[in-house]
């Protein structure tokens, strides 16, 4: 290998820095999946009695189900029973009611993290919600949100305070037999966020919900619910790490988006869940099954996602366009290195008349790592004059990754205007020496290189993550150069 | 400023220099000429440090240090400069985003704060119109799309913004129509003073019209085979390198 391969390997192969284990004391299921388990699951939680009947039911269907193959990754089989499905910090008292009474212990992992959960401290705009394994152990700005008709809590909360809302909305974007993870989500989910903002508000501060796995063996199962009510507005933006083990973990998600009438959701991903050491041993299964349903005219969901971390990826966040004139997006930057491997892109299903979507999405592979994009547009009869621009960007750091595209395309309206765009590239020996012959460290010339390549994306981000992202991406990609 | 002593290089079992010696004082304009093939180039990029060559025997001194064991980013940050024969392109990273992170990592190595914004920009747009280039190359990314003139007057428009105090010109001239020839020209001599020396590889006369050279070489098969004044440059367009290599054997 020529050195400056050797100083791309160093630089996508920094250490990952989120990987510490928190030491507290934790209440867990033992490991297993049935009936039992999820009914227990559901009393710890003093979950409304629908709850228990629809996660019953999404277990009886998910044990008919099969894992899906379809997807250019390879999996370990995973054993569904020796996986714990509950794993919280034991707690001497209810809920805390305020911040002073969260375990330090916990304050003190946020705040490793960047992620203070002081208030006084909190980057000025943004609330938290705060996942810690199977529960959320805070929820900042919940006051001021509230003042403004804001609901942002955990899902547990809002099943015991708002479980009429709930019901309302729970699983009809994702079925509870939608697919094999997503059933198994819905049997066992844990915790997440809930957001409804109520119609004509304008959320006054970014909402974010950090995903925390801390325990060993366990599975985190998140479930987030947002609604955006008829000319209502709302930014969210989810974080994830977890410790670094050599075991391999489950994190299989649903999110669920719905938007009304002139409603707009924006729901930013910086996902950095422990992707492995170099040689491919541990990291994060993420099996996630996200979708927005566009139900209002006029209303418009953006997806923005920065993919570092897991060893696994599978996600797919998606627009069903329902509405018409509703809007799509989908931004999505996708990092692999080492043995990571990612199938990652969305679908946009147009029915409703002059629905239009666009996806940008940008992937990077280094090391011995496969990056799959895989999108699907779906034209319907309905759709008049729909229309989707797809761009589609692979980056190749070194000559042992791979990237793959798999565009999908369905039209049934002959009005319709699809466009597909897509490059391959590849950083070049030129390049690189190109750049340390003007002063620049073959490290900061990936990076300069690499964030060059998704700068379309990261303008989509919020400001703070932005930066945040741009500087994971470094990390990521550390000891990568080629 | 260089000393380079019995240099020999190879790419992989192929010796391609076989014994370069020159020295290079401060201050000091040296053209190479010669054959395709010579090995110019492979002397401008084992100068500056890129990979793929192995130097078998001799040595490379530049201000009193040992030139071959510095990587090539501290050896441009030392003040060695290459204007590339065939610059590449860099998709997405704009042409002022690459200037900066150049210029800020030669301030770091030289223990300065990075450079004000405003300060640059301002120092960027009085070199980009001494350049007769429009400001919009600035913001287009490095050498994208660039036609082969626009991507060699980039390269003279690095150089007047890193000042390097060696700088080697890779046919340089090669690309530029006649209006172009005269600006790049009149940028690299305003670049000219006591503390900076010049290595100028070209084929032709016609740059050595604009910026007079204070020593002519003539590198043929690996090894410096002639050297004279100005004048032998133009011995050799009217002669041809034969001539020389007739004069060696
Ligand atoms: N990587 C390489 N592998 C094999 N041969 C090489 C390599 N690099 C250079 N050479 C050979 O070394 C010799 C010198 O090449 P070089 O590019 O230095 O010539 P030059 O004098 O710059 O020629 P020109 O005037 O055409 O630019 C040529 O024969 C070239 O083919
Ligand atoms: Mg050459």
């Amino acid at each position: 290998m020529s050195s400056s391969a050797e100083e791309i390997e160093k630089v996508i192969g920094q250490k990952y820095k989120e990987g510490f284990v928190t030491e507290i004391e934790v209440e867990t299921f033992e490991p297993g999946l049935n009936e039992d388990i999820i009914a227990r699951l559901s009393a710890i939680k003093g979950e409304p009695e629908f709850m228990l009947q629809y996660r019953l039911q999404a277990f009886r269907h998910w044990q008919t189900l099969e894992e899906p193959d379809w997807a250019q990754l390879n999996i370990d089989p995973i054993d569904y029973q020796a996986i714990s499905y509950y794993s919280a910090p034991k707690k001497d008292s209810e809920k805390p009611q305020s911040l002073d009474e969260v375990d330090p212990e916990l304050l003190d992992t946020y705040k490793k993290l960047g992620i203070p959960l002081d208030e006084q401290e909190r980057l000025a705009g943004v609330a938290v919600d705060a996942v810690f394994d199977s529960v959320s152990v805070a929820t900042t700005f919940k006051g001021k949100l509230k003042d403004a008709g804001v609901i942002f809590c955990p899902i547990s909360e809002a099943l015991q305070e708002y479980p009429e809302l709930v019901k309302q909305y729970l699983g009809t974007v994702v079925s509870e037999k939608d697919n094999f993870f997503a059933s198994l989500n819905a049997a066992v989910f844990t915790d997440g966020s809930f957001v409804y903002i109520p119609k004509g508000v304008r959320c006054p501060m970014e909402l974010s919900t950090y995903f925390r796995i801390n325990a060993a063996n366990t599975g985190q199962f998140e479930r987030t619910l947002i609604i955006a009510d008829d000319d209502s507005h709302v930014s969210y933006l989810e974080g994830c790490t977890a410790p670094m083990r050599d075991e391999n973990q489950l994190h299989a998600a649903v999110v669920e988006l719905v938007a009304m009438n002139n409603a707009e959701i924006k729901y930013s991903t910086v996902q950095n869940w422990y992707p492995g050491d170099e040689n491919g041993v541990g990291g994060i299964y993420n099996f996630v099954t996200k979708r927005a349903e566009c139900r209002g005219d006029n209303s418009k969901v953006s997806w923005t996602q920065v993919e570092t971390g897991s060893a696994i990826t599978w996600k797919y966040p998606s627009c069903v366009l329902l509405g018409d004139n509703s809007v799509g997006e989908f931004y999505s930057v996708a990092v692999t290195n080492n043995y990571q491997q990612a199938d990652t892109g969305t679908k946009m299903i147009h029915i409703g008349k002059n629905t239009s979507s666009t996806i940008i999405s940008k992937g990077i592979s280094a090391g011995k790592s496969q990056n799959t994009y895989r999108g699907l547009v779906k034209v319907a009869k309905s759709a008049e004059n729909a229309r989707n621009y797809t761009q589609c960007d692979s980056l190749l750091v070194g000559d042992t990754c791979g990237a793959h595209t798999f565009p999908y395309v369905e039209v049934k309206q002959p009005s319709a205007q699809v466009e597909h765009e897509a490059t391959t590239s590849k950083i070049s020996e030129d390049q690189l020496f190109f750049c340390q012959q003007r002063g620049i460290s073959a490290e900061d010339a990936v990076s300069m290189i690499v964030n060059g390549f998704c700068k379309s994306v990261f303008k989509e981000l919020p400001m703070e993550f932005a930066v945040e992202a741009q500087a994971l991406l470094g990390l990521s990609l550390e000891g990568s150069v080629g | 400023m260089i000393s380079i002593k019995n240099l020999h290089v190879s790419v992989g079992d192929k010796p391609i220099l076989k014994g370069v010696n020159l020295e290079i004082p401060a201050g000091e304009v040296h053209a190479i000429m010669g054959p395709n093939g010579a090995g110019k180039s492979t002397l401008s990029h084992v100068l500056s440090g890129k990979e793929g060559y192995t130097v078998t025997e001799g040595s490379v001194t530049y201000k009193g240090q040992d030139l071959l064991a510095l990587e090539p980013e501290m050896r441009a940050r030392e003040g060695v400069f290459l204007a590339f024969q065939y610059p590449v392109e860099i998709p997405g990273v704009s042409n002022i985003y690459l200037l900066k992170a150049a210029l800020n990592a030669m301030r770091k190595h030289h223990g300065k704060d990075e450079v004000d914004a405003l300060d640059f920009l301002t120092m960027v747009k009085g070199k980009i119109k001494a350049l007769e280039m429009d400001e919009k190359f600035l913001y287009r990314a490095v050498n994208e799309g660039f036609s082969g003139g626009e991507k060699k007057r980039n390269e003279i428009l690095q150089a007047a913004i890193l000042e390097p105090s060696f700088c080697i010109l890779d046919e340089t001239d090669s690309g530029l129509d006649i209006d172009a020839l005269k600006v790049v020209s009149k940028g690299v001599n305003a670049l000219r003073d006591e503390a900076r020396s010049f290595l100028m590889i070209t084929h032709y006369q016609r740059l050595l019209d604009y910026i007079t050279p204070d020593v002519v070489h003539v590198l043929a098969d690996g090894k410096i085979v002639k050297s004279g004044g100005p004048e032998l440059a133009l011995e050799l367009e009217a002669k041809g390198y034969h001539w020389v290599e007739e004069q060696v054997a």
